[in-house]
């Protein structure tokens, strides 16, 4: 089983009042010399059998139609290593 | 005979019930239509009503937007069946491409409830036409997504084409670009907007004033005369 990771992230010209939100609270806690944060989602799908370029093509047309909303949001789809799996359920 | 207008529930739908009045009290028939049914009843026109549909999961109106009842509604709509979204009915209509750009968490990230003033600047969808473009009328608004948002493009279009429905007046309650508070799609049929018409029907509640009832007055009048 491997699985794929889309990450999901605002346009960057569209306004991300949560990410300012973090960025503002940062001094506050300590934390200098970050400029900007902005805040995105990440999608972990586990998959059946092998990705293929087949599996990825579908992945990558569920990403497009559903995960993200390509008028407001840009998307990457990212493979990790069966090695990186195992090692990070440890 | 009189026309009949259904009004979807899916899971966490809230305003369906205010919306079947709104359409009973302007003299429709409203028709109670489920999420699960592809079936749309026959009906001559379409409201999905606000709420907070599959719990905003994923996006405001993501997820209703693949539901058995919109495969229809969507097909319907791109054939002329008028329909209207309020609220989270308009964030679905976002999603399903039925009308452009899409709703985002408010700029101030907090939940807003007020009585909102609006300018009607299309009078001329078959939502509005009860209307005089330039109105400025008072009407409910709650949501927590209701920035609407869209590339510098589709917005000179909205613009120049006259598809910018409703303006916020006075206040620019939650970002939208170009105070835009509803949208129509170019044949005027499909209208979205996050304010609530359907509770300023009747002068005892909402904002005492029954300025969301032309909504529902300009849609039959368009079916019985049609």
């Amino acid at each position: 089983m491997a699985r794929v990771v889309v990450d999901v992230m605002l346009k960057p010209e569209i306004l991300d009042p949560q990410g300012q939100a973090v960025q503002r609270a940062l001094p506050r806690l300590g934390f200098e010399g970050i400029s900007d944060v902005r805040q995105g989602k990440r999608f972990e799908l586990e998959v059946d059998g092998p990705v293929d370029e087949a599996a990825l093509a579908r992945i990558h047309d569920l990403a497009e139609s559903f995960l993200a909303n390509t008028v407001i949001e840009d998307f990457t789809v990212k493979v990790e290593s069966e090695d990186v799996v195992a090692g990070a359920a440890k | 005979m009189t026309a009949r207008i259904g009004v979807v529930t899916f899971p966490g739908s809230l305003d369906d019930r205010d919306t079947q009045r709104a359409i009973r009290v302007a003299g429709a028939e409203p028709v109670a239509l489920w999420h699960k049914d592809k079936d749309l009843k026959q009906v001559d026109a379409v409201v999905l009503c606000g709420g907070f549909s599959y719990g905003d999961y994923l996006r405001a109106g993501a997820i209703a937007r693949f539901s058995p009842v919109m495969d229809t509604v969507i097909d319907q709509a791109k054939a002329g069946l008028p329909v209207l979204g309020i609220c989270n009915g308009f964030q679905i209509l976002t999603e399903a491409h039925l009308l452009p750009g899409g709703m985002l968490g408010n700029d101030h990230l907090h939940f807003i409830c007020r009585d909102q003033k609006l300018r009607v600047e299309n009078a001329d969808t078959s939502w509005t036409s009860d209307y005089a473009a330039g109105q400025e009328i008072h009407i409910p608004l709650k949501n927590m997504d209701g920035r609407y948002v869209a590339d510098r493009r589709t917005l000179d279009e909205l613009e120049a084409e006259g598809r910018v429905a409703f303006r916020y007046l006075d206040f620019n309650p939650n970002g939208s670009l170009n105070d835009i508070a509803g949208i129509t799609n170019a044949a005027g049929n499909v209208v979205g907007l996050m304010p609530h018409p359907e509770h300023a029907v009747e002068s005892l509640i909402g904002t005492g004033r029954t300025d969301g009832l032309p909504f529902f007055t300009s849609i039959l009048k368009k079916l019985v005369n049609a």
